[in-house]
């Protein structure tokens, strides 16, 4: 914990005195809504390049629609959202295609391809990127190289099925980082793991950060997950940015709204 | 009153599936066309449509063609026709019942399985997670599996065609003592192109089908568990239910074409 507050107040120096931070996400008054149900009421988000940013909601507030119009799998019904300099909405398929190598997205349920090995998994999001890496390029040394870092280098010949809950979201983070994204965009990362494996899976997305110097964007109703990854958190309540700080700032409010996360 | 609300409403539904539906296959043509081709894939989903069905088809068109001889033989016997046999069976199996029987097992067989992989591929995010790791997943996963029925169902309806003539040839073998060598020769003497050339082409819309209705139904799957079993129930009745609509489109423009 020592180390962690260490972390904390070194990043947040560092970012004081840059003064200009660049954006890597922007968004601004997003809208979504499925019939009369309105999910996003003119949600307004930003993430600096190099941080972690927590949003956190409860279940069914719209996390999910949030990080999937960012990434182009469903369109909002207005907003401004901008990646990595690049308005999506403008974007043919080419393009998008490009920018989403730079987003690395870790799913909710680890969305490992069940038809497919460890290792056919990894190479998948190789196919039409071999490009960036040469045509001829051997993929095998990535595959060792990520499947290392995740500490499963004996999984690869293994299938889906043959994994536990908490080896398939390591393998679906492995997959996430092997082209070697500029943003990783987690969704719930630890949920559905009990606290142990939930532990493991963050260690190891601060590792992955560290090495790789990503920026994250980690979305949670796991209030231990957002203490300890989060260095600014964003509320996702009722559809809008109800409230925005550090988790210290926050679990000290007194807005009943936010109390209510942090209340045990 | 009731009632004819919910028939309203479930006409309503009935056109709006088959408006969708006639979306998708455009997407499908749009699409299959361009590069970059999934040969490897498609080549899994051939072996796969073949793996699913093909003893179910066998053992089936085996039973058809026995019984039907079986079934036949006393008419035939009071109006001392009994040499027609070949003739009758052998065109009834190749022109009709050959192709809509291995048409509806595949039904029932391959498009209920596509229904239940892509809607389950659906809800637990994998066509997602295609999509953002820059394969476009309609051609990897719905252009393959259209294009493997497509190519497989003739194919699988030659085997079931030959094993169905064999069935009915070991009856009159059994029976009549008519040997293997005649009755096939008999068979294959009775048909013509008329009867061969709408069979295969009727083959290949069955197979079109059969991967366009799962492959639809399963990639528009609602969210849930209870989507993907959905999703395959309804592929099999609406595949089945396109099976006859085809076979009566293909009779209907077979027959206008004999007419000429
Ligand atoms: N494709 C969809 N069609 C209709 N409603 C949807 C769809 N996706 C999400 N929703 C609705 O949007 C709301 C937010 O969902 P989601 O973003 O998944 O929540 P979470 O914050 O738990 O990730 C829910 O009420 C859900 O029912
Ligand atoms: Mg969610």
């Amino acid at each position: 914990m020592n180390y962690d507050m260490e972390l904390k107040e070194k990043i947040a120096a560092q970012n004081s005195q840059s003064v200009q931070k660049k954006v890597v996400i922007d968004l601004r008054d997003l809208r979504k809504s499925f019939g009369d149900n309105h999910v996003l009421n003119g949600f307004n988000m930003r993430l600096y390049e190099g941080e972690n940013l927590v949003v956190m909601g409860k279940s069914g507030s719209g996390k999910s629609v949030m990080i999937k119009c960012l990434v182009g799998l469903m369109q909002p019904d207005s907003g401004y959202i901008e990646v990595l300099g690049k308005e999506i909405k403008t974007l043919d398929r080419e393009t998008l295609d490009i920018l989403r190598s730079d987003i690395g997205f870790l799913f909710q349920g680890s969305a490992l391809y069940d038809s497919m090995t460890v290792r056919e998994n990894l190479e998948f999001p190789l196919r039409r990127h071999k490009e960036r890496m040469g045509q001829n390029a051997d993929t095998e040394p990535l595959v060792l190289e990520v499947l290392e870092n995740v500490g499963l280098a004996h999984a690869i010949d293994l299938m889906p099925e043959e994994l536990s809950g908490g080896m398939k979201r390591r393998i679906a983070l492995a997959r996430t980082i092997i082209l070697k994204p500029k943003i990783i965009l987690y969704d719930e990362p630890t949920s559905g793991l009990d606290p142990i494996t939930s532990k493991e899976i963050i260690e190891l997305m601060r590792s992955i950060q560290k090495k790789y110097g990503t920026s994250s964007l980690i979305i949670t109703h796991d209030v231990d997950c957002a203490r300890v990854v989060s260095e600014r958190m964003v509320l996702l309540v009722d559809g809008i940015n109800y409230a925005e700080g550090t988790y210290t700032e926050l679990s000290s409010s007194n807005d009943p709204k936010v109390e209510a996360f942090f209340k045990k | 009153m009731e009632l004819a609300l919910q028939a309203k409403k479930n006409i309503k539904h009935f056109f709006t599936e088959i408006g969708e539906l006639s979306h998708f296959a455009g997407r499908f043509f749009r699409e299959f066309l361009k590069p970059p081709f999934e040969f490897k894939e498609l080549l899994r989903q051939c072996y796969q449509v073949g793996n699913r069905s093909l003893v179910l088809v066998l053992v089936t068109g085996f039973i058809i063609g026995l019984v039907l001889t079986l079934q036949s033989r006393p008419t035939l016997i009071q109006f001392g026709a009994v040499s027609m046999m070949p003739n009758m069976v052998g065109i009834s199996i190749v022109r009709e019942i050959g192709p809509v029987i291995t048409a509806l097992i595949c039904a029932g067989r391959i498009a209920s399985g596509i229904g239940a992989e892509l809607g389950s591929m659906k809800v637990t995010e994998q066509i997602d997670a295609m999509e953002v790791s820059g394969t476009n997943p309609f051609k990897y996963l719905v252009v393959t599996r259209i294009l493997a029925t497509t190519l497989m169902l003739p194919l699988l309806v030659v085997f079931g065609d030959l094993v169905a003539l064999y069935g009915s040839a070991l009856v009159e073998n059994l029976k009549g003592d008519v040997s293997f060598q005649l009755y096939f020769n008999t068979v294959f003497d009775a048909l013509s192109y008329g009867d061969l050339v709408p069979a295969t082409v009727k083959s290949f819309f069955f197979g079109f089908v059969i991967g366009l209705v799962g492959c639809y139904k399963g990639y528009h799957s609602k969210k849930g568990t209870a989507g993907v079993g959905i999703a395959a129930n309804t592929a099999v009745v609406m595949a089945s239910l396109l099976v006859f609509v085809v076979d009566f489109i293909a009779v209907f423009v077979s027959d206008i074409f004999y007419e000429l």
